[in-house]
């Protein structure tokens, strides 16, 4: 652990794990959304319901949304960005089941899209996305991750990590998912290495590949 | 180089006759794998943030998210303007002023956390003023807090949730006493007594926030924290030792932190938080919004 996580991080205030960590969950779900988001549901459980307007988790999770990095002093206004932009958000108060005191839902709106991501902020600014849409996921933010879609056919996984492998890019963590035999896979690969936009592009050409998306680390 | 307790943080800098930000910096080189220069920079963003934070609490009414506090450095800043310059009068001020900001959303650095994020800048940026250091003496003074709370994250908390306040404002205000032993020219064993004296001096304190919100008595107790620091400091320059040594210090921290009650680490369900006052305020911003 770098002596920058005691001596840090730069943020606005008041709470690390209330605005800080709001503000890195918001931004995960734009990237991982990766469209231009015309509405939004801020769905807060938790610690996150009972004390949101006062750490200003509220501003900060829009602020996210908005793409502001934690030390953003724009998360102050991000309301009045949000409407400038032209993204609606609405608040709810909501009781999920066995999840974190710090868990919020966001389910993100474009035309005929959407996506559902849940996450929480689990101290100290660390975060963790635990599902998108109905999957399972463990998602933290901390390597540069990439979030593929693909048609679940045999190999496809393997013609994904050879992509990665053949751009001398290393994978420390994966996971993948699908919902049913044969419909649509799901994997989500942490990298030692920050893949370029050939790498990104050669993924994006494969056959079986639906969606690519690429998260830096936060 | 490297160093996982505060008795092993000392023997290398003694052994290398180095001071303990250099230890810190060498070692944040060597496991970062970037140039010093880089590591150096990043350090002195932390003091620019630090000293924009001291500028704007000192001079502006901050408006905080439950309006509970913002005016303290303000007030502080007016009430010292015709008064010789002391040092402990700027280092409450600035402490005062950081987590006022802290409070209204502003810029900080949270070291070691956001609650207790005015101590350090306080220490360091007063103690640097007065002594006209220069801005990389300043940033070493930073390096050498952070190796202190370095070593304490991990073989203790940081969290006031774990901890209570004793891990937050009691580990800040050890981190800034080692800082200060060094920016004023003591040696590191005087540095890491000033850690001890300073930690030892605060186990115990409870993390009880009115309303949940970290103003009250956060903001306040950052002054006092800075203070205490200062202290610590001096005590240690003039040759005080701490008997009990600062790593059996961090245990005893941890040992009393598992045994303080949940209500009193930072769920707002005692203390302060639940005293009639406390109570009202809570019940006002609920409904406010």
């Amino acid at each position: 652990m770098s002596i920058f996580e005691v001596m840090g991080p730069i943020m606005i205030g008041p709470s690390s794990s209330h605005t800080a960590g709001a503000a890195k969950l918001g931004r995960m779900a734009r990237l991982l959304f990766a469209d231009k988001i015309e509405k939004v549901v801020v769905n807060l459980h938790g610690s996150f319901a009972n004390t949101a307007g006062g750490h200003g988790t509220d501003r900060a999770v829009i602020g996210g949304l908005l793409g502001f990095l934690p030390d953003d002093e724009r998360i102050r206004t991000s309301f009045k960005i949000a409407e400038e932009e032209g993204m609606d958000f609405e608040f709810k108060e909501v009781n999920l089941r066995d999840v974190h005191p710090n868990t919020l839902m966001l389910e993100l709106y474009a035309g005929e899209k959407n996506l559902s991501i849940t996450g929480s902020s689990i101290g100290g600014g660390r975060i963790v996305i635990t599902k998108i849409n109905q999957n399972d996921v463990n998602l933290t933010g901390r390597m540069p991750t990439l979030w593929i879609l693909h048609r679940d056919r045999p190999g496809e996984v393997g013609k994904i990590t050879s992509t990665l492998g053949y751009h001398s890019i290393n994978i420390a963590f994966m996971q993948v998912y699908r919902n049913k035999k044969g419909d649509i896979g799901s994997c989500i690969i942490e990298l030692d290495q920050v893949p370029d936009s050939d790498v990104i592009t050669s993924l994006e050409k494969m056959e079986n590949v639906l969606q690519v998306r690429y998260l830096p680390s936060l | 180089m490297q160093y996982s307790t505060i008795d092993e943080l000392l023997k290398v800098a003694e052994k290398n006759n180095i001071s303990i930000s250099e230890v810190v910096i060498q070692v944040e080189v060597e496991e970062s794998e970037l140039p010093r220069e880089e590591v150096v920079a990043k350090m002195k963003e932390s003091l620019v943030v630090m000293r924009d934070a001291i500028e704007k609490g000192r001079n502006s009414r901050i408006k905080s998210s439950g309006g509970l506090v913002g005016e303290e450095a303000l007030k502080m800043a007016e009430y010292s303007k015709d008064k010789p310059e002391r040092l402990f009068m700027a280092a409450i001020t600035d402490a005062l002023a950081v987590a006022e900001v802290n409070a209204g959303m502003g810029k900080i650095v949270a070291g070691p956390t956001a609650g207790a994020s005015g101590i350090v800048p306080a220490v360091v940026v007063s103690v640097g003023e007065k002594l006209n250091l220069s801005d990389l003496d300043m940033v070493k003074g930073l390096f050498t807090a952070a190796g202190l709370g370095d070593v304490v994250s991990h073989t203790a908390t940081l969290a006031g949730a774990a901890g209570g306040c004793q891990a937050e404002c009691g580990v800040g205000s050890a981190m800034a006493a080692g800082a200060a032993v060094e920016l004023m020219g003591g040696s590191p064993e005087m540095a890491v007594n000033a850690f001890a004296l300073a930690l030892k001096n605060l186990l115990g304190l409870v993390c009880d926030p009115v309303a949940g919100l970290v103003e009250v008595p956060c903001v306040k107790r950052n002054g006092f924290a800075a203070s205490h620091a200062l202290t610590a400091a001096l005590m240690a320059l003039s040759g005080i030792k701490s008997v009990i040594p600062p790593d059996e210090v961090i245990l005893a921290m941890t040992d009393v932190g598992s045994q303080m009650p949940s209500t009193l680490r930072e769920t707002a369900k005692g203390g302060l938080a639940i005293t009639p006052t406390g109570r009202e305020i809570k019940n006002k911003l609920e409904n406010k919004e």
